[in-house]
């Protein structure tokens, strides 16, 4: 069945409004694609590290969500939920239950680049079936915008912070999507929010309905953290797509796919000039830092394509 | 009555969850408790029980699979020791405080700083204030008797707390004794089924785990913990007097050994209570009156028991396994220490810090803490109460 997101926004929301995430931020617009790619009839529970997301949903005594949900620790996301899939397992093969459940497992770039990484490999090699999905805003927001492994070359954090010896970031964005590929699970890919939402929808679709582990890395700007306002979200991640910051692409059993090839690739100015984090790149004599950060996007680019070509 | 067996300590738990048949198992070797996890997969690969084993990437994963199989409805177990206790650290509050009955065994090993893969108690009794029920056992007969009764414990509606079951490591985790282990059939009378009220798998009551609780809700969350571990102490007697029934062995907060007309006594934790009890029986043929008390439940600490035990006494030496580098003494002296406190009468009190990183203790060592006890009651004077057992100084 084709896509057609007018019949997916008819789906009965499984993470309800009115929870305390900023407006303008990624993550709870990536939390519901990926809960709407729940069929309705399946039953699902959803764990997520501690985060903006966890704090902001679950405050007592209310919570935002409508499936069973557990939070335990900042670094544990995947191995809490492949207890609780596990779980499943051994209740189903006993018979106390007989409902199909899915089991999705949020984190920030905090809970899955760093903290939660050893938790994560852990997980996927052990083969449970369940979809990690981290929410990647490139730094710990929860906590105020510190650095993370997932933050950007130049970027200025506050434990990265743009200074007159230091340019921001010294070093370069991690790429965790390449590493949890060379897992060799099923289901990787790399996603974020672009026009009619087919992208991240069908992905969360197939990591969630592929047998064993799947992970999913949905670019999800922070308007605190990346400086942009609010309502320019989506513009955001259309020019981080458009300019190959965050290109759009799967790995189904080993073989790499390119989703979506820009008509022009635009130059990462176009993706860094929205955000006041880079903003210190534009400044008169650091010309250096755009021409590095675009060599390192080009190459990234070329290393993707080579990739995907090989079928 | 009962199967005559020869077991180490963790055969003996190993072969107490074969019995219980639990629904998960996540768990991570390390010396001394690598062999349950060890012993326990070979079950699972023989199809002896239809446990789901998770052979995490370490303790920290471990303890949440843990927490994530017991809150989606299963009853889970796990083993560790030493390091592997101090990583699963952060967690072992998290499931007391989601009130999730997870069992561990823990085979007490010495907290490294110098590495040690020897026995002392500075693992769990680090771990002691962090929500668990605290079990001890003296030999693997305790160990494998404990472990029987720990679900019974913690899944008790009124109390709802994770439960670990400690036992020394080598001493008794590796060495093999005589043991009577109760038929299978039995076992599973006596453990019964989980039936958790709220789980994440209940399909009619979906629940979120884990709040975010502010300074309005915490204390309240905190405070019905503290009911919970205060509500143990009544379950334990309760399962402890049903346990007696099955199997013909009595189990209280503590073990008294010649204690009604005891002048000294020492009070100690797990396999050293085996030496001590040699001592006592030693001094005894000789006129001595000496006695023993071996503390089976630290948590919930048998507070009120304990004086009431003790305050008789001329002289104590509380034996600390572990040192708490408060410059005056090992934890279990202070506890029991503050037991006394409220007590007419109170006996003279010292502390011995003993065994640790598994140096031997022999029947000697605690002759000699019982000559100091004597010295003590003789001159009216406990003099320096922070003392060390068996050490080159």
């Amino acid at each position: 069945m084709s896509y057609n997101l007018k019949e997916e926004v008819q789906k009965s929301e499984r993470f309800s409004g009115g929870h305390r995430m900023c407006a303008g931020c990624g993550a709870p617009v990536a939390v519901r694609s990926v809960l709407r790619a729940l069929k309705p009839e399946d039953k699902a529970v959803v764990c997520s590290a501690t985060s903006c997301l966890e704090v902001s949903t679950f405050l007592y005594p209310y919570t935002a969500w409508k499936d069973s949900f557990i939070h335990s620790a900042f670094e544990n996301a995947a191995a809490t939920i492949s207890g609780v899939e596990t779980a499943y397992n051994v209740l189903k093969k006993r018979g106390k239950i007989d409902e199909n459940y899915k089991f999705i497992a949020f984190g920030g770039d905090g809970g899955t680049y760093d903290i939660g990484f050893q938790s994560l490999s852990g997980a996927m090699e052990r083969g449970h079936d369940m979809v990690y999905v981290c929410y990647d805003n490139e730094a710990y927001m929860n906590t105020g915008i510190q650095r993370s492994s997932s933050t950007p070359h130049f970027s200025d954090t506050t434990t990265s912070p743009a200074g007159k010896v230091i340019p921001g970031k010294k070093q370069v964005k991690k790429d965790l999507t390449k590493v949890i590929a060379a897992h060799n699970v099923p289901y990787v890919a790399q996603t974020t929010f672009i026009g009619n939402f087919k992208d991240i929808s069908e992905k969360a679709h197939k990591a969630i309905y592929t047998p064993g582990p799947a992970f999913l890395n949905i670019m999800a700007p922070c308007p605190r953290g990346w400086r942009y306002p609010s309502e320019d979200l989506m513009e955001i991640t259309k020019a981080a797509v458009e300019t190959c910051v965050w290109p759009l692409f799967e790995v189904i059993d080993g073989k790499w796919i390119l989703n979506y090839t820009p008509k022009k690739k635009l130059p990462v100015e176009e993706y860094l000039k929205k955000q006041g984090r880079f903003s210190h790149m534009f400044k008169k004599g650091n010309e250096w830092m755009i021409e590095a950060y675009q060599a390192e996007i080009d190459r990234k680019w070329e290393d993707l394509l080579f990739n995907c070509s090989r079928g | 009555m009962g199967i005559r067996e020869r077991l180490s300590g963790n055969e003996a738990i190993a072969i107490a969850f074969k019995q219980i048949n639990p629904d998960v198992m996540g768990a991570f070797p390390i010396t001394p408790s690598t062999e349950i996890p060890q012993y326990f997969s070979q079950y699972v690969a023989n199809g002896e029980v239809d446990t789901e084993f998770i052979a995490v990437e370490s303790e920290h994963s471990a303890m949440s699979t843990c927490i994530g199989a017991s809150a989606a409805g299963a009853r889970a177990v796990t083993a560790t020791s030493s390091a592997g206790l101090a990583l699963m650290w952060e967690l072992l509050s998290v499931a007391a405080s989601a009130r999730l009955p997870i069992t561990l065994a823990c085979v007490n090993r010495a907290l490294t700083g110098p590495i040690n893969i020897n026995c002392d108690h500075s693992d769990s009794m680090g771990a002691r204030d962090t929500g668990w029920i605290q079990l001890y056992s003296e030999n693997n007969q305790e160990a494998y008797d404990n472990m029987l009764q720990a679900m019974r414990i913690g899944e008790n509606s009124k109390v709802m707390l994770p439960v670990m079951v400690c036992q020394d490591g080598f001493i008794t985790s590796h060495a093999i004794e005589n043991i009577e282990l109760l038929e299978t059939e039995k076992v599973k009378d006596f453990v019964g089924e989980y039936r958790p009220e709220n789980y994440l798998l209940k399909k009619e009551n979906p629940v979120s785990v884990g709040a975010y609780a502010t300074a309005a809700y915490y204390i309240e969350a905190k405070r019905a913990q503290a009911q919970a571990m205060i509500n143990a102490k009544e379950v334990i007697l309760e399962v402890a007097a049903e346990f007696e029934k099955v199997t013909g062995r009595k189990y209280g907060f503590f073990e008294e050994y010649m204690m009604e007309d005891a002048e000294e006594a020492i009070v100690v934790i797990g396999s050293t209570a085996g030496t001590a009890k040699e001592a006592v029986r030693i001094m005894r043929e000789e006129g001595k009156k000496v006695g023993l008390i071996k503390i089976r439940v630290l948590r919930p600490f048998p507070m009120k028991e304990l004086a009431a035990a003790l305050s008789h006494v001329k002289s104590v030496a509380v034996m600390d396994k572990a040192e708490s580098f408060s410059a005056c003494g090992g934890p279990l002296f202070a506890e029991v220490r503050s037991a006394l406190y409220d007590c007419k009468t109170r006996p003279l009190m010292i502390n011995y810090i003993y065994g640790l990183g598994g140096r031997d203790v022999t029947v000697e060592n605690i002759q000699y803490a019982f000559e100091s006890l004597k010295e003590i009651k003789t001159s009216g004077e406990a003099g320096e109460t922070y003392r060390y057992l068996g050490v080159r100084e």
